[in-house]
Order: C-alpha cells, then sequence, then structure tokens
C-alpha cells in the first residue's frame, strides 16, 4: 500500500496551495485522420472546487463527453490530448503514464457512465466487483471490505443489501443497476466524480430517484461532481455552477442560475428557450435554425455564427474568447468593450 | 378517396366524428420457454399482457398523445393500430372500417395509405442504401398513386420543400444528414401517400433539444396545412404539452388517465400522473420540494393484482389490492382509474 501513502501525501499538500480540486486549464482533443487532424476540445478550461458541481451541457458532438474522459484519462485512441493541462489538487495527471492513472481512477476520481448495464461486469455477482474495487484502492480485509460494500448498497438505496450483494447485475433493474454503479464510483470515496449522463437511460421517475440519491451523496460526503448531461433539467436539479459546450469550445460557464434565467450567449438563450417545458400550453417552441456543424466544417470565427440571430463581420472573422458579462462568462462578440 | 395523389387533401377542422377507435384493446405475447423446455421442465406457458383493455377515441385533426415509462404498452398500441401486431382481444376501426381480425387490413388497402408512422430511430428507419428520394417515393410506388416517373420526382421535390429540405436532396443518402434531417427524411416519406393519419412513436427522443423544437413545429405546421390527425407516442411530460390536445397515461399496459391535455396538466387526477408530473425535473429551479417516487414498475409477467399501481401509490388501501378499477369520468371531463378519486378519497391537486 506504499502509493496509497504517496496518494495521502500528495491530498496532504494539496489544500496549502489553495489549488481548486480538479483544473482543466486550455485542454484540446485531437482525433488524427487521414484528411487532417479533427479537434474534437478546443482550448477548454475551467475548475471544479471541492464538494462542487459543475453541470458540462452541450448537444451531441459538443465535445462534453469527451472532455470528461479527456480528464480520467480514458480517452479511445486515436484520439488524444493535444495541449493543454489537466490537475487534480494541484497535480498534473493528464501525462501520467497508464498504471498511475489507474490508482487514481476509482480511488480519488469515481465515474459514473450512462449504460448501467455496460459499465458492470456480467460474470461477476456486484459483491464481487465491489469488493474488488475497494481492495484496489483501501488497506481493509476481505471482509472488511464486503462489509463496506454492504454499507454502501445501503447507501445508494438497496433494499436488502446483505442478500442482494450476491446478486448478478442481470437480476437487477436498469434503476437499481445504475444505483450499483454509483455505489461502485463511489466505495474508494474519491472527491472528485465523473457522471456521463447518468440519469439519460432511465425513466422519468427512477431519474428523479437517482438525482436525489446523488445530489444527498454528493454533499454527505463533500464529493465534487462533473455532471455531463444533454438534459437542463437535471442540471438545474443538481449543478451549483454549468458550462455550455458548443461545438467543442464553451460557450457561457457561470453559476446554474444565472445560466437558466439569464442566459448572455445567443446559444444558451436558444437552447434555453427551445426546451419545452410544463405549463406552456401549446405554445410554439422558439428553435435555434440549422444544426451544430460537423468537426470537419467548423466555421470561421465564433462557431455558433451560422445560427445566431445577432451575428455581425466580427463573429464571422474573429474567434471570441470566454470574458466575463455580469454574473457569467460567456465567449460572445456582443458583449466586447464597444458594442 | 381515390385519385388523390398529387393533390394536398384540404385542411379539415376537428370533428367530432371518431376517426380511429379502439375498443377494449388487448395484446399478450407468448414469451414461454420453447416447447421441448415446458414438457421437460413442466414449465407452464407464460402470457405477457402487454396491452390490455385499453379503449380510446382519436377525432380527425386532433392529437392524442401516449405517455408512460417503458415497458408500459404505448408503443405496442402504436404497432397495433398500424398493424403490426394484431390485436389478442378487442376491436380497432378506422373511420367505422374494422382493422381488428385478420385480413381485414388487405380488403381495405386504402387504410395503409391513409394511415402512416414515423419512428423513433431515424438511423435505423432509413435504408442506408437508397437514396433518400428512393426512400421518399416508395410509399407513391407502393400505393400506386403516381405512374410517371416525372411526377414522382416532381412530388419528392415538394414533400422534401414540405419538410425544409431542398429537391436537390432526393440525390443524397442518409449518411450524409444529421439527425434531425433524417427524422424531417422520415416525416416526408410518411406523408408521400396524403395519410391523414400519423402514428409517431417517440419521434424526437433521438434528438437533441435544439432539433426537437424544429421537428416538433414542423409536425405542427404540417397538421395545420394538411388537417393532420396524429397519435404521438412519448415518455416526455413537457413535449406532450406542447404537441397535444388530449393525453393518455398508460401503466402496466393499461389506460389509468384519459383526459384534455389542459386538464391533466392543470389538474392531474390519478396518483401515478400526479407522480409522473413530479418527476419533471424543475428547470425553473422554483426550490419546490419534489415528492421523489419511491419504487419501480413491477415485472408485467407478474403484475400485481387490483390496481396495478397500489404498491407505489401512497392513497392505496384494501380495495386498491383487491379489485381492479375501471376508467370512471370525473367531474372535470377526465377519465381516471382510480378507486381513490372515485370514492372522493382524493380530490385534485
Amino acid at each position: 500500500m506504499s502509493e496509497h501513502a504517496t496518494l495521502s501525501e500528495a491530498r496532504g499538500r494539496a489544500p496549502e496551495r489553495a489549488a481548486p480540486l480538479l483544473e482543466v486549464r486550455n485542454l484540446r482533443v485531437e482525433f488524427p485522420t487521414r484528411r487532417g487532424k479533427l479537434v474534437a476540445v478546443d482550448d477548454v478550461s475551467f475548475a471544479i472546487g471541492r464538494g462542487e458541481v459543475l453541470g458540462v451541457v452541450g448537444e451531441s458532438g459538443a465535445g462534453k463527453s469527451l472532455t470528461g474522459m479527456a480528464v480520467i484519462g480514458l480517452l479511445e485512441p486515436p484520439g488524444r490530448i493535444a495541449a493543454g493541462e489537466v490537475r487534480l489538487e494541484g497535480e498534473r495527471i493528464d501525462n501520467l503514464p497508464a498504471d498511475a492513472m489507474r490508482k487514481i481512477r476509482g480511488r480519488r476520481i469515481g465515474a459514473i457512465f450512462q449504460d448501467p448495464l455496460t459499465s458492470l461486469n456480467p460474470l461477476y455477482t456486484i459483491g464481487q466487483q465491489l469488493t474488488e474495487t475497494i481492495l484496489a484502492h483501501l488497506p481493509l480485509s476481505r471482509r472488511e471490505a464486503r462489509e463496506r460494500a454492504i454499507r454502501w448498497l445501503a447507501e445508494v438505496g438497496i433494499p436488502a443489501p446483505e442478500n442482494r450483494i450476491d446478486h448478478y447485475p442481470h437480476q437487477f433493474s436498469g434503476g437499481m443497476r445504475q444505483r450499483v454503479v454509483i455505489a461502485l464510483a463511489l466505495c474508494a470515496e474519491p472527491r472528485l466524480v465523473i457522471a456521463d449522463e447518468p440519469t439519460t437511460a432511465l425513466d422519468v421517475s427512477i431519474q428523479a430517484q437517482i438525482i436525489t440519491l446523488m445530489k444527498r451523496l454528493a454533499s454527505q460526503h463533500g464529493t465534487a461532481v462533473m455532471l455531463v448531461t444533454h438534459d437542463m433539467g437535471v442540471i438545474a436539479e443538481t449543478a451549483d455552477r454549468v458550462a455550455v459546450m458548443y461545438a467543442g469550445r464553451i460557450a457561457e460557464i457561470g453559476p446554474v442560475r444565472d445560466v437558466i434565467h439569464a442566459p448572455k450567449h445567443p446559444y444558451t438563450v436558444g437552447l434555453m428557450s427551445s426546451i419545452p417545458k410544463l405549463g406552456e400550453g401549446r405554445k410554439r417552441l422558439a428553435q435555434i435554425d440549422g444544426s451544430m456543424p460537423r468537426l470537419t466544417a467548423i466555421p470561421r470565427g465564433c462557431a455558433f455564427n451560422p445560427r445566431c440571430p445577432s451575428a455581425f463581420d466580427r463573429c464571422r472573422a474573429e474567434r471570441p474568447e470566454l470574458a466575463a458579462v455580469g454574473a457569467t462568462r460567456a465567449a460572445c462578440w456582443l458583449y466586447a468593450e464597444g458594442r | 378517396m381515390s385519385a388523390v395523389a398529387s393533390t394536398v387533401a384540404p385542411a379539415r377542422k376537428a370533428t367530432d366524428a371518431p376517426l380511429l377507435e379502439l375498443t377494449d384493446v388487448g395484446r399478450d405475447f407468448d414469451v414461454s420457454k420453447p416447447w421441448l423446455n415446458r414438457v421437460l421442465e413442466s414449465a407452464p406457458r407464460l402470457l405477457l399482457r402487454a396491452v390490455d383493455g385499453v379503449s380510446f377515441s382519436i377525432r380527425r385533426g386532433e392529437t392524442l398523445a401516449l405517455v408512460g415509462e417503458s415497458g408500459c404498452g404505448k408503443s405496442t398500441v402504436a404497432r397495433l393500430i398500424v398493424g403490426l401486431y394484431a390485436p389478442s382481444r378487442g376491436g380497432i376501426t378506422f373511420e367505422g372500417v374494422d382493422l381488428s381480425t385478420p385480413g381485414s387490413r388487405e380488403s381495405a388497402p386504402q387504410i395503409r395509405r391513409r394511415m402512416q408512422m414515423i419512428f423513433q430511430d431515424p438511423y435505423a428507419s432509413l435504408n442506408p442504401r437508397w437514396r433518400v428520394g428512393r426512400i421518399i417515393a416508395e410509399p407513391i410506388r407502393v400505393n400506386r398513386l403516381l405512374a410517371d416517373e416525372a411526377a414522382i420526382g416532381a412530388r419528392v421535390g415538394e414533400l422534401l420543400r414540405q419538410v425544409g429540405l431542398t429537391p436537390e436532396d432526393a440525390d443524397k443518402f442518409p449518411h450524409e444528414f444529421s439527425g434531425g434531417q433524417r427524422q424531417r427524411i422520415s416525416i416526408a416519406r410518411a406523408l408521400s401517400s396524403n395519410p391523414e393519419f400519423l402514428v409517431c412513436d417517440e419521434p424526437t427522443s433521438a434528438l437533441d433539444v435544439s432539433v426537437q423544437a424544429q421537428i416538433l413545429n414542423l409536425m405542427k405546421d404540417l397538421q395545420q396545412r394538411l388537417g393532420l390527425t396524429y397519435l404521438f407516442i412519448s415518455h416526455n411530460l413537457a413535449v406532450v404539452a406542447h404537441i397535444s390536445d388530449r393525453v393518455g397515461v398508460m401503466y402496466l399496459g393499461r389506460l389509468v388517465e384519459l383526459a384534455d391535455a389542459k386538464t391533466l396538466f392543470a389538474a392531474p387526477a390519478h396518483p401515478y400522473t400526479r407522480m409522473l408530473l413530479d418527476a419533471v425535473p424543475d428547470l425553473a429551479m422554483s426550490g419546490s420540494a419534489r415528492t421523489p417516487v419511491a419504487g419501480e414498475v413491477p415485472n408485467p409477467l407478474n403484475p400485481p393484482r387490483g390496481c396495478a399501481f397500489h404498491p407505489r401509490c401512497p392513497f392505496a388501501n384494501a380495495r386498491c389490492e383487491a379489485e381492479r378499477p375501471r376508467l370512471v369520468r370525473t367531474p372535470s371531463g377526465a377519465s381516471v382509474a382510480c378507486h381513490a378519486v372515485e370514492e372522493g378519497r382524493l380530490t385534485a391537486h
């Protein structure tokens, strides 16, 4: 357990420097192809504080999942981090060798993925999977690990955990499986959890249960969460801050209330008003015409300019950087000086 | 209704005569083990009641939505209506013509033309090896609506324009389009036989929200312009609130509430409907406390006795556990299958 000692040393050092729990700086993810490099995530920077829930929202292809995968070191080759850095508690983790990264995953960063069936091994009981994870990261005996696994199953709301622990994944319903996945992500008590569309595959009533559960666990254990989803409703219910991604970049980032109630970037404005809401009756929805550009054809200037109702010359020529606009930060020339 | 191929049907107003009527429709699926296992293991036959006792009607020009969680039978109802499954029990009539008995659809060939379906996944429902023009023209050719190729080509171009694409797109393959554009192609294909009635099974569930808004708006415009009648299947209550005139809520194969969209969203009666509405994430961030729903949908192979919802229902009593409630009209005009509502133990929210 020597790596355990060094890990706790690292953790002991971190607060002195008062670094945020996770810091991502100028992250760029590329996919080399025959016809040149595709830039899927471009110059993305953000930080997550201890115990904070950061929502990352965007439509398919916006780069939100890839950002999460880059942080946790699970980019599928040939995708690779081409530039920028990822720091966990002040320590760079984007250039670590594979086995060092494997020790960080699970112990310091947990992961919850969309499909609870494919994130569990169908050939092992959930007890075996939980104790294996616990033993890999914590200096416990097999028996203590099993007790801990049962405690975690109880904590995520699985009835009769003493019996259920010896069941196989297929013996659980979708909602219960996602609870097991959450237990698996949290059982080594990581400081950060990357949750990629954790409720998307679930029915609405189960979705609400899982959101409530994740919120409770995150605040009880002080776990920070990077919540990647396409569903603004889930973000509104769960996140403290939200980053809105479009075509590989962050279009707007800020406190969730401000982004939802007073969005600044025209894309966020359009996105918010195109979401059907209860209580609006049969009103016509506002729509953003067109669709997100393909990675092979990202427009010059602001990537959103061909769909933007307020685009002007500068938007078509120069790419805007994130800048403070009121309580949030938006990458939009509308708010640049002189406008 | 003959020789209507190239003329667009004039917009019709909603009338009281039902276009489509389902009476006590049920569909079972045999999920037994194979015959040899049954003999050797003396395992019984196993029937899954996917849909049971469902009755409703759809008036011309209106949109009826069916909502519910996965496994509630809403897609089975859609498939029963378009004839992809035959009902095990009950009757389905379209403008008074019976569709429920085997062979009845063949004797009424016009029915197929007048009723079309839009599927959930625009990646799976378009043939990847066919050009878009051929995909859209297929219903025209199958129904022999237009004979000459030039007329078919012109009609395909007109349909593409109608759904917001261009006639030039007819020469492309589906993979050249985004998800939203593919769903537009599916809609153009469904419209190519001049149908009056469209069954839409989760048409926007696979799409991003900004694209979903485009498709929902397009569907509304087309309904107005062509006088279409929709059966809209969805699990998303907010989407349903935007598109439907009336809403049916299904739970474990049965309708538990059927009401005007206004009534249903303003004053949901059935405890399950209330639960579903409570579970919709609160975008306004009003901070109002939600009651998270306890429990999950039971196994449909072994549904609870009495009211299928009673194990999860906070208002259940002994009667709910024993006796299955029937759909009963409430003073607000909704039909609700709930003992608590019927007895007045539970008043509207």
